[in-house]
């Protein structure tokens, strides 16, 4: 008998070892339970990692962008309009008035970590007896570069941009049959035109993309696109990327601009990685479910079983509380226990589909996070749920006739 | 008076209160016993011996009447008090030996003292040795209590009745599952105890040879105690 071990836990290890088919049985149930959660919580969170990364380091997370242009109705007196129609007046591409005061505003923001100003418009690619209409963004790369991860995108050349360079998508350099280093003619809509290097092939992972983005630096483009000195968007990344939506909501309205976070850009997106969180926490709460009333029928049934010894122990000055808490302390070392067991065949069955499941270029299909959180939760849910689901059977012993359980 | 470990007092047991089905089983109980007595209790099965040992071993209550253990009124006792004087006061041997399978002969006269101090220690096992020594059973202290024959069983149980030093032990046909000899043996033992430490006995009993060679007998009929 262990020196160290209380009285109740002593009883609680030697009535789980005499039943050691049933506590084998339970835990073997306890485990699968635990594995089934250890295993789709680390792939579903690995998924949503690569999906957020792919989306999130190709985009700003929040765009400010000019306020949209509005035709005031014409009034002819007080309260008396002119014209009950108004039509939408064409957008013009404008600057963000007063935007590097806005942008020192934005880097002050504690929640937020990069701020780039972008100047956004189309342009015409020219190569030989080739062009392409393209989207071109002028941009700081010191800055722009910690918001979208150009250089990580990059496929051959590299992410230099001078007053002379330009970054072009892959798709982009296959049409108009340029590759790095070539001289690219870029024509602005009001006829300014450059001539700009290619030093950079980026692929972005989508076709369409690859064949029209092009990056250049922030006062090349301004020239070309006749806005010297102005910008188009302050692209932003935060913290928190689940808290851009309230954050655009409060830039917003602090000040004279439009706010766009990627929640509102990519509503698809955001509803699909919030479908499978849902999915996950009802798979978990239904997985945890079964592994309780698993454990309270295991320790109803020991209950029936142990009537005698608890109507001896009762006779020998064992107090109610002593016997509830004999009971407790068999749910929570059986949920403690499958916790640990569950938590290894869990993370053995995720790096084994990890390293069987691949996408069709050979890539991995999700990143392989096992956080040692998410084995500490796991192991805390299975021992909170042993001991609730102890509790019934624990009561019903502890309130045992010690006559009748004598008697059995 | 001053050596008196129990007294009741006009006590009676009724079940289903109330009820139609209600049904007396013990009717006005006067007892009273002594320090260092051995008294038999006997009578026909379905007499009430099991309930008035129940009640006296603080497992049951009365409907009526007055039960006092060392002078001490049980009445207004909570469970928890209940609990405590049952556990330092008496010792239970039961029928069918009863020990806990899952613990060995050393355990199983550990546990009062276990659930009493909350955990083991040096102190508690050198006890149980002794006890299970006074028994003649200390080569088999290792042992599960299936492994044993039912007179080791019963020997042990009376070595665990014994572990809190109770001032009186209630055994329930202690020997009415054994062999002549064994219960002979098992008999002998729960005498010499008597005599030597001067614990009293409450012992319900069948068999009449043993109850001549109590100190009194006691005779329960139809929830009665015939004069």
């Amino acid at each position: 008998m262990n020196r160290w071990l209380p009285f109740e836990w002593t009883m609680a290890v030697r009535f789980l070892r005499e039943g050691r088919l049933q506590t084998i049985f339970i835990i073997g149930g306890i485990s699968i339970g635990v594995a089934v959660i250890v295993f789709m919580s680390a792939m579903l969170a690995g998924l949503q990692a690569n999906f957020i990364k792919r989306v999130l380091t190709s985009q700003p997370q929040i765009q400010l962008l000019a306020p949209d242009q509005v035709a005031r109705p014409l009034r002819h007196g007080a309260g008396e309009i002119e014209d009950a129609v108004v039509q939408r007046p064409s957008q013009r591409v404008i600057s963000i008035d007063q935007w590097p005061k806005i942008r020192t505003q934005m880097q002050a923001m504690p929640e937020v970590v990069a701020v780039s100003p972008t100047i956004l418009g189309s342009v015409l690619a020219v190569r030989g007896d080739a062009s392409r209409s393209v989207n071109l963004s002028g941009v700081e790369p010191d800055s722009y570069f910690k918001i979208v991860k150009v250089p990580d995108y990059i496929v051959a050349g590299e992410a230099r941009l001078t007053s002379e360079d330009i970054i072009i998508g892959v798709e982009l350099a296959k049409d108009l049959g340029a590759t790095v280093g070539d001289k690219l003619n870029v024509r602005a809509a009001s006829g300014a035109t450059r001539v700009l290097t290619v030093s950079g092939l980026v692929d972005l992972g989508n076709k369409s993309v690859n064949q029209r983005v092009c990056y250049a630096a922030l006062r090349t483009a301004q020239s070309l696109l006749g806005m010297i000195g102005g910008i188009t968007t302050i692209d932003i990344t935060v913290r928190d990327i689940y808290a851009a939506e309230e954050i655009a909501q409060r830039i917003q309205a602090a000040n004279v601009v439009e706010a766009d976070s990627w929640i509102k850009t990519n509503a698809q997106f955001f509803t699909a990685v919030q479908a499978q969180q849902n999915t996950n926490t009802l798979i978990r709460l239904f997985v945890g479910l079964s592994v309780a009333f698993g454990i309270a029928a295991v320790l109803v049934v020991s209950v029936i079983q142990r009537s005698k010894d608890i109507g001896i122990l009762r006779a020998m000055g064992t107090s109610r509380g002593q016997i509830l808490r004999v009971f407790l302390v068999q749910g929570g070392l059986l949920g403690f226990v499958g916790s640990l067991f569950g938590a290894a065949m869990g993370a053995f069955a995720l790096v084994y589909w990890h390293s069987v499941a691949r996408q069709a270029d050979g890539t991995e299909l999700f990143p392989l996070i096992l956080e040692r959180s998410l084995f500490v939760y796991t192991a805390m849910l299975a021992t909170v749920t042993g001991l609730l689901a102890a509790m019934a059977p624990a009561v019903r012993a502890a309130k045992l006739d010690p006559v009748v359980a004598i008697r059995g | 008076m001053a050596s008196e470990i129990l007294r009741l007092e006009n006590v009676c047991k009724a079940y289903n209160v109330g009820l139609p089905t209600e049904t007396e089983v013990l009717h006005g109980i006067d007892l009273e016993l002594d320090h260092g007595e051995f008294l038999a209790l006997i009578g026909p099965s379905g007499s009430g011996k099991s309930t008035l040992l129940n009640i006296v071993g603080l497992l049951d209550r009365p409907t009526s009447g007055r039960l006092l253990i060392k002078g001490q009124d049980t009445a207004a006792l909570g469970d928890a008090e209940i609990t405590r004087l049952r556990g330092h006061t008496i010792g239970f041997i039961f029928q069918y030996h009863l020990l806990i399978s899952a613990f060995t002969a050393r355990e199983n006269v550990m546990m009062p003292m276990l659930a009493d101090r909350g955990f083991p220690s040096a102190e508690i096992e050198a006890r149980a040795n002794y006890l299970l020594g006074q028994v003649g059973l200390e080569k088999f202290a290792g042992n599960l209590a299936n492994n044993m024959s039912g007179g080791q069983q019963q020997r042990v149980a009376v070595a665990r009745a014994l572990a809190m030093n109770p001032d009186l032990v209630l055994a329930d046909e202690p020997t009415g599952n054994l062999d002549t000899k064994s219960a002979d043996a098992v008999f002998e033992l729960m005498r010499q105890v008597n005599r030597d430490s001067g614990t009293s006995f409450l012992l319900v009993t069948h068999n009449m040879d043993l109850a001549r060679r109590c100190d009194r007998i006691i005779e329960v009929v139809d929830g009665r105690i015939r004069a």
